[in-house]
């Protein structure tokens, strides 16, 4: 029962993510890095995918994840802030207030125009960034090796450190996100995708909803994109462009709306699949990845996750 | 001498050219069982959609427990006290039953943003009660979208009466339902209602029903209402008889 509403027992899966994370530890360092950047794109999709379950489609979600990946990139390299403990509330706080912002517009639109305008705002920040010669115009900038809470780790011991912020600053978003989805909040974004008329004459502001969830998928993917500026130590306004969204869109769709882990692995499914496939047949990636697509879509219209929950019941 | 719950005064809609209600005034006290009747496009459905905010009127004024609710929306609307339910069943197809019921439950109290988890035991059992109280307990775990025409109305009822809303609209609830079914569904419809305490108002296209369930009637004609009173009274009154119910019954 309750096929849609239920993540009372998601928790459950946020722990086998926390393992997996504590095994990917001690894999090899390139399959490592993979799992890391991976996690932080994934809490991106995981934005994107509770929009999904209000039945929207944001096309610029790469608009937060620059957002704070620039937050963390201008404290560190311009302003020399380069502790966590102030750049990651930081990258939160930009994407929260930018999209506090936009959301009072966006939570107006559905549809296509959400997903037009989502695109449009982001391919605007593109825009403006590209302009930008002292912030490295396309190429970006790099940013200096950061602090733990006042603790420098050397040389050698960075990756574990970034390795270790980033797994615990993931797994804070996705318990974040699922408390989030059984508030009233959360669990009415179905009811939004479903029947706005009828929510309302039920006492509930659709608009609303939509804009909290919009400001919730910002702060996410803001503290990804603060994640991934920290791992890859360079910004650039890639992290913008309307590809980067597509593939966040990409993924939440691969992974679909059942559970808020299921973004963050099917992120990382995605590199594996990358990674070996250019390995095997550089030529054959997209058509790889289209068929991959494809086949989602066809035979698992509710996700990759739609396997787990199927094996659940 | 006690106040009106619910009066409109003098409302009025016009789409465009169309003329679809005009000077309707009407006062409604508290417990009232009224049906409301008239041939398609008089304007019965524009009626409840200007008192529940989903239109607003192009004039007059809507009253509600003595505040003036002209303008507010459907969200407000229901907040303050005012709910209904649809020609055509508006449910969550893609939810089970049980959590339509949930759904509408959290949305009239608990839309905020919070850290507590919104599908509670608690809640859960209010819900299954609810779905008892309107006989569709059986049906609680399948999917609304699957259910026949007749049962989704029960079910957008049912809904309509989560948090004991003090007036109910309901827009021909038995259309759609066979006729040896309509008294059946009026029965597990308006029982849980009336037990709540609430005033209801039905639109109803079935003489017998109006008979049997209504201790008022008001007739729309072409956007204005043509009589309004006791049920023999109007039922028999000539015009109502002519404009209103046709020949067939006469
Ligand atoms: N949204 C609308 N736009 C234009 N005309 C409308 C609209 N809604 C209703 N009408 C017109 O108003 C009149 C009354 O319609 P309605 O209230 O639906 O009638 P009823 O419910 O009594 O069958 C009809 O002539 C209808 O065509
Ligand atoms: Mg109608």
């Amino acid at each position: 029962m309750m096929p849609t509403l239920d993540f009372r027992r998601d928790h459950l899966f946020v722990a086998v993510l926390a393992l997996l994370v504590i095994v990917g530890f001690f894999l090899p360092s390139w399959m490592r890095f993979l799992i890391q950047t991976a996690m932080a794109s994934g809490l991106v999709a995981l934005g994107v995918m509770l929009q999904m379950r209000a039945g929207l489609v944001s096309f610029g979600q790469g608009l937060f994840f620059c957002i704070g990946g620039y937050a963390v990139g201008l404290l560190a390299a311009k302003a020399g802030i380069t502790d966590v403990a102030l750049l990651l509330p930081a990258a939160a706080l930009a994407a929260l207030v930018i999209g506090l912002v936009l959301g009072l517009l966006l939570s107006r639109y559905r549809e296509i125009f959400y997903a037009m305008l989502t695109l449009a705002v982001s391919m605007i920040l593109y825009g403006l960034l590209v302009k930008a010669a002292s912030l490295g115009s396309t190429d970006g900038f790099n940013i200096p090796a950061v602090s733990y809470f006042g603790f420098v780790p050397d040389q050698a011991a960075r990756p574990d450190w970034s390795y270790a912020l980033t797994g615990v600053v993931v797994l804070a978003g996705c318990l974040g996100a699922l408390a989030y989805l059984r508030s009233g909040a959360g669990a009415m974004l179905d009811a939004v995708r479903e029947n706005e008329i009828r929510l309302s004459y039920l006492g509930t502001s659709p608009r609303v909803l939509v804009f909290v969830v919009y400001a919730v998928a910002a702060v996410l993917s803001g503290l990804g994109g603060g994640l991934w500026a920290i791992s890859s130590g360079h910004v650039d306004p890639e992290m913008t462009y309307w590809t980067t969204s597509g593939q966040f869109v990409f993924v939440a769709l691969l992974a679909g709306r059942g559970s808020v882990v299921a973004p963050v692995m099917a992120y990382f499914l995605l590199e594996l699949l990358r990674t070996y496939a250019l390995d095997i047949a550089p030529n054959a990636w997209q058509l790889i990845l289209g068929s991959a697509m494809l086949a989602v879509i066809v035979l698992l219209p509710r996700g990759l996750w739609s396997l787990v929950a199927r094996a659940r019941t | 001498m006690s106040a009106p719950l619910f009066r409109t005064i003098g409302l009025e809609k016009t789409f465009g050219g169309v003329v679809a209600a005009k000077d309707i005034s009407i006062d409604v006290m508290s417990g009232e069982r009224i049906a409301i009747i008239g041939s398609n496009g008089a304007g019965k459905t524009t009626f409840v959609n200007m008192v529940t905010g989903y239109l607003t009127p192009s004039a007059g004024q809507i009253l509600f427990d003595g505040h003036d609710i002209t303008g507010l929306d459907p969200r407000q609307t229901a907040q303050a006290g005012i709910r209904r339910s649809f020609q055509i069943a508006q449910v969550f197809a893609e939810m089970t039953v049980l959590e339509n019921m949930l759904i509408a439950l959290i949305a009239g109290q608990d839309g905020r943003p919070s850290a507590r988890a919104a599908i509670t035991p608690e809640r859960i059992d209010i819900a299954r009660s609810a779905l008892d109280r309107f006989g569709l307990s059986v049906i609680a775990d399948t999917p609304a979208g699957t259910l026949p025409q007749g049962t989704r109305k029960q079910l957008d009822i049912a809904m309509a009466a989560v948090g004991d809303p003090r007036l109910v609209l309901l827009d021909e609830p038995t259309s759609g339902v066979s006729a040896d079914e309509k008294m059946a569904m009026m029965d597990t419809a308006i029982a849980p209602l009336d037990a709540s305490g609430a005033t209801i108002l039905f639109i109803e296209h079935d003489m017998d029903v109006v008979r049997r369930y209504a201790d008022r009637v008001i007739a729309f004609y072409e956007g204005t209402v043509l009589a309004d009173g006791n049920v023999a009274v109007v039922l028999e009154d000539e015009k109502v008889r002519k404009y209103v119910i046709g020949d067939s019954h006469a």
